[in-house]
């Protein structure tokens, strides 16, 4: 299957997304510059972490209107499977495609780290290869990854199994100790109402190897690969 | 048609917490400005733009504000509008 990964002016998460997409057996990624509006025929997108438009104004707000966009909105939209990496997540909640927004982090403070995470939900094609409750060892780089949305919408998002991360402990304990950047209930990644769509701030591409530190994200791609392939059988 | 400047501020939310306003708070402190009490950090943006009027140019900047100079889900703003010979200076 094709997984097209959208480079933005700025984007630095890319070409690690394609390293990992090519070890996934079953996976053609294939990059999409961000004027393009041909999508290639992809199964999938993926939105990397990076700096889209040097983050001015706020961390994908311009991205957002670059023209590959409007059909990422319409693949979206029509149920199809979008991540979207650390400035991929900004990107895709500036374009209302998730909700919430991503603040600057609590303590200031650009986060560099391995963190743990835990799975909420995995209704998601993106983590439906992960047990709930399943602790993940994930690389952070952010400084604009304080996750907020008003008590309304988190009540309607923990309804509706939206939240699909959270910051925890390598056992899974949630607490402000293991919060690094002052997230809204520890939130570390959303999806939208349908779940095809996922935000994460950690970098599931730079924790896919033993060697760098963590293979933990790799369940991530596969799970993609499973929903697809599971789909068409 | 004239050309007009726009004033547009942005600011966080009085509900959500701005880091930059804590950390610039800590910095006056530090330096002994012990009576400041809160600073907030926003964004001002000056932007210059044809309009056949004061109505017109002040309705496309609120658009602006909408679409993308402000996330309105954490921020608001402000836009004002100065006279158009103000712009030609």
């Amino acid at each position: 299957m094709k997984v097209g990964v959208v480079t933005f002016p700025g984007s630095n998460g890319d070409m690690d997304c394609i390293h990992v997409l090519e070890q996934i057996p079953g996976c053609e990624p294939e990059l999409i510059w961000h004027k393009s509006t041909d999508l290639r025929s992809a199964d999938a997108l993926v939105l990397p972490g990076g700096f889209a438009h040097g983050d001015y104004l706020r961390g994908g707000a311009i991205a957002r209107f670059s023209p590959v966009m409007r059909e990422v909105e319409r693949f979206a939209g029509a149920g199809r499977p979008v991540l979207g990496i650390c400035n991929g997540f900004q990107v895709l909640t500036e374009a209302g495609l998730l909700p919430g927004a991503l603040l600057r982090n609590q303590h200031i403070l650009f986060r560099c780290a391995w963190v743990h995470v835990r799975v909420e939900s995995n209704a998601s094609p993106w983590l439906a290869g992960a047990q709930s409750g399943q602790v993940l060892k994930v690389a952070v780089a952010h400084g604009q990854g304080n996750y907020y949305a008003d008590q309304d919408t988190l009540r309607g998002m923990h309804a509706r199994g939206q939240v699909a991360l959270r910051y925890s402990d390598a056992t899974g304990r949630i607490s402000d100790d293991s919060n690094h950047n002052g997230s809204v209930l520890s939130i570390a990644g959303v999806t939208n109402e349908t779940g095809n769509v996922l935000g994460m701030m950690p970098h599931p591409e730079r924790s896919a190897d033993p060697l760098l530190g963590s293979a933990d994200g790799r369940v991530v791609f596969e799970s993609l690969v499973h929903s697809l392939v599971g789909a068409a059988s | 048609m004239s050309v007009w400047l726009g004033r547009v501020t942005v600011v966080l939310k009085a509900s959500v917490n701005d880091p930059q306003g804590l950390a610039v708070l800590d910095g006056l402190h530090a330096m002994g400005y012990s009576e400041v009490e809160q600073v907030r950090v926003g964004k001002h943006i000056d932007v210059r733009l044809g309009a056949d009027n004061f109505e017109q140019a002040e309705q496309r900047l609120h658009h602006m504000c909408e679409a993308l100079l402000a996330n309105t889900l954490i921020e608001s703003y402000t836009v004002e509008v100065g006279a158009p010979e103000e712009a030609a200076r």
